[in-house]
C-alpha cells in the first residue's frame, strides 16, 4: 500500500497549534511539549488509518487521494473552526537567544530544533531498521502481500506506521512553532514543500528525505539571500525539476519495478 | 487421531468466478502430499485458501481437527502452517537475513529464532554466504531457497510450496527437491503444489490431481505413476 499523505501539512499545522495551546494554557515550552504533540497525533494518524484509510485499501488509487485531501480540508477548516485564522506563533524561553560562533550568527531555537529533528530522524531510523515492528513495517512496504504471506498483522503494521508519520509530523510542526508563525491555511504550502523534498530525496527512503530537506532548505534560504524571499519556491522546484531529469527516482529512490 | 491437515468440499473463487469447488484432501502428520494439476487448475487457490489469502466460500478446512477457515492469515501461520507462495513474495529491498528473521513471527519461534537460522543455513548454506545480500538481487534458485527457508523460520507443523521448481534450471530443482525430501525425513509435514508432475511423483508419498477445480484422482505415488491417465496427461508418455 502507498498512500500519499495529502494531510501531511495540515498535520504539522495542528502539531503547531497544541504546542500553542500548551504553551498559552498550560505554560509547557514548545522544547517539551513537542512530546505531547507527537503523542497527540499518533493517535490522530492511528485514527485515520483505522477509521478511513483500511476501509479503502482495495479501492482504486484516486480514491486515497480523494480521501487524503478530504482529511486535509478537514484538519484545516477544524484549524480555523477552533483557532481564528490570525497568525499565531508560539513563545518559547529560546525565543530571542542568539549568539556569535565566529562570523556566524545563530539563533538558538532554531539550532536546538534542528539538533532534535535529527536526534528524532536517527530515533527513526534505529526504529526501522533495529526492532522486529520496524522491520516489519520495512517488510510491509516493500512488499504487502508478503507480508500478509508470512502471517504478519497487516492493518495493525499500516495503522503504526502511520501513526508514527503523523507523530513526527506533530512533532516537527511543534518544534518549528517558536520561530514560524502559522495560520490554519498553512498546511497546504507544507504539504507541497514535503512532497518536494520526498520526491527530491525519493519516495520511500529514509535517507533521501532526510538529504533532500537539507538540499531543499538550504536552496530555498541561499535563493532568499541572493535573489529574492519571494522567489525561495522558484529556486526549490528548479531543484526539483533539475533533479528529476537527471534521476527520475529520486536521489536515493528505486525505479518503480 | 485427525489428519493434520483436511480440506472438506472446500470452495474459493475470485468474483463470481469458482475456481475450485468441492475439494477434499487430507494430509497426515510426516506426510509430503503432492497436489498436482496443469495450468489454471485451482492449486494455487486452494493453497491460498488453506493459507487464509482468499476467503473460503464453502466446505471446510480443519488444523489438527480444529477449524481455520474463518482465520486471519496471521492467525492461520501461528497455528503452524508456512507457506512459500507462487513468485516467492520476498522482500526484495531487505536482506537476506531480515527476510529470513521476519519469517519467524510467534513467540515461539521468535525464542528459538537463532538455533532454527543455524538449521536454515545447514540446509542452504548459500544463503548463509548471501544473508547480507538484497534478496532482490539473488538468482532465481537462491530466491526460492530464501522464501522455503524464511518459511521455515515459523517452525511450521505443514509446510505448503507452491511450485518451488517454476523457472528454475533442473540441477537446481533437483538440489531444491532433495532438501525438501530433508525437511520432511526431519518431521515437517510438507504440501506440494507442482506442475512438474514427474519430479513431484518422484518425491511424494501420495498425490491429488486437480482438473478444472475439481480432485479428479488420488492416490500412492506408485499407483499415479502406473496410471494411463496420469501417463497421457502429464508424464508425456
Ligand atoms: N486473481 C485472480 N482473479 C481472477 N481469476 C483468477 C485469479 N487468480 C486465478 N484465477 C483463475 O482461477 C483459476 C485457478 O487459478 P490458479 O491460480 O489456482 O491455478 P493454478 O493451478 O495455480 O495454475 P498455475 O499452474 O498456472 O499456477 C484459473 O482459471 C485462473 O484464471
Ligand atoms: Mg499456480
Amino acid at each position: 500500500m502507498r498512500v500519499i499523505n495529502f494531510a501531511h501539512g495540515d498535520m504539522m499545522v495542528w502539531g503547531m497549534y497544541l504546542a500553542w495551546l500548551l504553551a498559552t494554557r498550560l505554560g509547557i515550552d514548545p522544547y517539551l511539549g513537542f512530546v505531547g504533540c507527537a503523542a497527540a497525533l499518533f493517535v490522530v494518524g492511528l485514527v485515520v488509518q483505522r477509521g478511513l484509510v483500511d476501509r479503502i485499501v482495495d479501492a482504486p488509487h484516486e480514491m486515497q487521494i480523494l480521501l487524503m485531501l478530504g482529511v486535509a480540508l478537514v484538519l484545516e477548516n477544524g484549524a480555523l473552526l477552533a483557532f481564528g485564522p490570525e497568525p499565531q506563533r508560539v513563545r518559547s524561553a529560546l525565543t530571542l537567544s542568539t549568539f556569535w560562533l565566529g562570523p556566524l550568527f545563530v539563533d538558538v531555537a532554531r539550532l536546538v530544533t534542528f539538533a532534535v529533528a535529527v536526534a528524532l530522524s536517527l530515533a527513526l531510523y534505529l526504529f526501522l531498521f533495529g526492532t522486529d515492528l520496524g522491520r516489519t513495517i520495512r517488510a510491509a512496504a516493500d512488499n504487502a502481500y508478503g507480508a500478509l504471506v508470512i502471517g504478519a498483522d497487516v492493518r495493525r503494521v499500516y495503522a503504526v506506521a502511520f501513526g508514527i508519520g503523523a507523530a513526527c509530523v506533530g512533532a516537527a510542526g511543534a518544534l518549528v512553532s517558536p520561530f514560524l508563525p502559522f495560520q490554519p491555511s498553512a498546511g497546504l504550502a507544507a504539504s507541497v514543500t514535503s512532497f518536494n523534498i520526498v520526491i527530491i530525496g525519493g519516495m520511500g527512503s529514509l535517507l533521501g528525505a532526510f538529504v533532500g530537506g537539507l538540499l531543499v532548505s538550504v536552496a530555498e534560504s541561499l535563493g532568499a539571500v541572493f535573489l529574492a524571499p519571494s522567489l525561495k519556491e522558484l529556486v526549490s522546484f528548479s531543484l526539483l525539476i533539475l533533479i528529476l531529469l537527471f534521476r527520475p527516482a529520486g536521489l536515493f529512490g528505486r525505479r518503480a519495478g | 487421531m485427525p489428519a493434520l491437515l483436511r480440506l472438506d468440499g472446500v470452495e474459493a473463487g475470485y468474483g463470481d468466478m469458482v475456481a475450485i469447488r468441492g475439494v477434499s484432501l487430507e494430509v497426515a502428520r510426516g506426510e509430503l502430499i503432492a497436489l498436482i494439476g496443469s495450468n489454471g487448475a485451482g492449486k494455487t487457490t486452494t493453497l491460498r485458501a488453506i493459507a487464509g489469502l482468499l476467503p473460503c466460500r464453502g466446505g471446510r478446512i480443519e488444523l489438527d481437527g480444529a477449524r481455520i477457515d474463518r482465520l486471519r492469515p496471521a492467525e492461520i501461520v501461528a497455528r503452524g502452517i508456512a507457506h512459500v507462495p507462487e513468485g516467492r513474495q520476498l522482500f526484495p529491498s531487505m536482506t537476506v537475513l531480515e527476510n529470513l528473521e521476519l519469517g519467524a513471527r510467534t513467540t515461539e519461534a521468535r525464542r528459538l529464532r537463532t538455533g532454527t537460522l543455524a538449521s536454515v543455513f545447514a540446509l542452504f548454506p548459500r544463503l548463509a554466504e548471501r544473508q547480507r545480500q538484497l534478496a532482490g538481487s539473488l538468482s532465481g534458485g537462491e530466491q526460492q531457497m530464501c522464501a522455503i527457508g524464511r518459511a521455515l523460520m515459523a517452525r511450521p507443523r505443514l509446510l505448503m510450496l507452491d511450485e518451488p521448481s517454476l523457472g528454475l534450471a533442473p540441477v537446481v530443482v533437483t538440489s531444491i527437491f532433495d532438501n525438501l525430501a530433508r525437511i520432511n525425513r526431519e518431521g515437517t509435514t510438507v504440501l506440494l503444489v507442482e506442475q512438474n508432475v514427474l519430479r513431484a511423483l518422484g518425491l511424494c508419498h501420495r498425490a491429488y490431481v486437480l482438473e478444472n477445480g475439481r480432485i479428479a484422482l488420488t492416490g500412492p505415488r506408485d499407483r499415479l505413476l502406473a496410471d494411463e491417465g496420469v501417463k497421457k496427461a502429464y508424464l508425456g508418455r
